[in-house]
């Protein structure tokens, strides 16, 4: 059983040699604080993502060519592009501008600030998704509720504003649920700009202690919590949301007896 | 049937002759760099070896009247490699560390590393911790100058760890760091290029008692003796200082 031995040997390196639980007390509070830096930047960039992802869905579902073209480039970029790519785009790329270092607030209170950098790319990198997932949910709208909201007379403006958008976005909740998962663990790359997250802050433990195996799993186990805190969120968001769905169907049986020959006379169609 | 097994005992015998004596008088000494550590190592356009090492191995080999292969071996791999008798040596600014001496042996060393602060050109800058206190300083993360600041600077400054030397480079030209610090010659080369041309060494050296020397096998005590005293000849007859000079204005012995 060649599994066996490696576990032993894992347990082993975990349990001897240097003293680990001394280890882990000494450099368990940057770990936490490293956490929580995570855990801003993904609500953070989860909430400025939704909130540009919007204007953007509805420009994409546009049939005049001036309207979806530019917002179609930007998704076709974001979604294209790696993410490590946009975050040293942003970082590194950006500060080689004398224009930009020298604008004066943008530089020396967003721009030069990795936090900042960090949350601006993230949230155009996730807008791009979840505005991919609002054009899709706007078209996916059943014909017959926006009729029905025709029927009334309601505006444009109103219809999406009453029907359509609320519909959406009960619609993308979990796959929304799903891409702030993915951002989660796509936020370990702001440790490439010298923020202290989480895998900043594991990676900076690591040089100091050289207990590799030690530290990224206790990093792992701690993304585990947190992606776990946000799927239970977003039970609850879909819950909300989607009550609809919960519904259970009554058997007939129970139904009110009127009701009952209507399901009848239904059925007998 | 007679000639043809006195043919192949023959052959034989001449075969080994032959290979004996190649081993034995051609005296081949592979050594491994990483090619990756400007200006001591590095590959140039033409997709050579260059660098300080690589003139240190060729003067010590010249010295030794001995033929060398230099090859390129990435970092990681560098010491199970010589371990795993893919070359002889590695003359690649290895830090003689206790941790390397538990497996592998090293001869005198033949330069002291030490680290330095660098600042923008034209302004004051102190590098003592109170003077320091507020401001940003970068070093690369897991090296010596990255822990040196945050043992002894780290509740004074806010420190920032990049992934390669590059991006601390690019950050400090950029101006989100007030100053780095650094081994002080890669750094000295960086100074020479254009982005660092607005910067200077700032303060004092910081000696970490970091000496740089060749690792050979634990058991190769003889091919250790040969390099020390190469190494020694070299330096007394000139040829150390002469590459140096190559490199360096100052001495890094």
């Amino acid at each position: 059983m060649d599994w066996m031995y490696h576990l032993s040997d894992w347990l082993q390196l975990l349990t001897a040699g240097h003293e680990p639980w001394d280890s882990y007390a000494r450099y368990l509070p940057q770990l936490l604080e490293g956490a929580w830096v995570t855990l801003k930047l993904v609500v953070l960039s989860g909430i400025a993502g939704i909130l540009l992802a919007i204007p953007l869905a509805l420009l994409r579902v546009s049939k005049n060519p001036w309207l979806w073209v530019l917002p179609y480039c930007y998704i076709f970029f974001f979604r294209g592009t790696p993410l490590l790519v946009q975050i040293f785009l942003v970082y590194y790329g950006l500060s080689q501008f004398e224009s930009i270092r020298n604008s004066g607030w943008l530089w020396d209170q967003v721009l030069s600030q990795p936090y900042w950098c960090a949350i601006i790319t993230f949230s155009l990198h996730t807008a791009a998704y979840i505005a991919e997932l609002f054009r899709g949910a706007i078209q996916s709208v059943p014909r017959g509720e926006v009729e029905a909201a025709m029927a009334l007379g309601l505006s444009k403006a109103k219809q999406y504003r009453k029907i359509i958008l609320p519909r959406a976005f009960g619609m993308i909740l979990p796959a929304y649920g799903n891409e702030v998962i993915l951002m989660l663990k796509g936020s370990a790359l702001a440790s490439t700009i010298t923020l202290l997250d989480l895998m900043g802050a594991t990676r900076n433990v690591i040089s100091r202690t050289y207990m590799n195996l030690e530290f990224f799993l206790l990093a792992g186990v701690m993304y585990l919590v947190i992606a776990a805190v946000i799927i239970g969120l977003f039970r609850l968001l879909e819950n909300f949301f989607n009550a609809h769905q919960r519904a259970t169907h009554l058997p007939v049986k129970q139904l009110d007896a009127q009701l009952q020959d209507e399901h009848l006379r239904d059925n007998a169609r | 049937m007679q000639v043809f097994k006195k043919t192949l005992i023959s052959l034989a015998l001449v075969t080994s002759a032959a290979l004996v004596s190649t081993s034995a008088l051609a005296d081949r000494i592979r050594i491994a760099t990483e090619g990756a550590y400007a200006p001591f190592n590095y590959i140039d356009n033409t997709g050579a070896l260059q660098g300080f090492d690589v003139d240190i191995a060729k003067a010590l080999c010249a010295q030794m009247k001995a033929e060398c292969d230099i090859v390129a071996q990435d970092w990681d791999g560098i010491i199970p490699g010589l371990r795993a008798r893919r070359y002889d040596a590695i003359i690649a600014s290895m830090s003689i560390t206790p941790e390397r001496q538990r497996v592998v042996a090293f001869t005198d060393p033949y330069y002291s590393n030490v680290l330095a602060f660098i600042g923008p050109k034209g302004t004051e800058m102190k590098t003592d911790a109170a003077s320091l206190r507020g401001k940003t300083l970068g070093a690369q993360r897991a090296t010596i100058a990255g822990q040196y600041l945050q043992d002894n600077l780290g509740r004074n400054v806010t420190v920032r760890l990049y992934d390669t030397q590059d991006n601390a480079y690019l950050d400090l030209a950029a101006g989100r760091l007030d100053g780095m610090v650094s081994d002080k010659f890669p750094a000295y080369d960086w100074l020479q290029t254009e982005a660092g041309s607005r910067f200077e060494f700032k303060g004092e050296d910081i000696d970490i008692d970091d000496k740089i020397g060749i690792a050979v096998r634990q058991n190769d005590n003889a091919l250790r003796e040969r390099f020390n005293k190469a190494l020694k000849e070299i330096v007394d007859n000139g040829v150390y200082a002469e590459i140096n000079a190559r490199y360096f204005p100052f001495s890094i012995r």
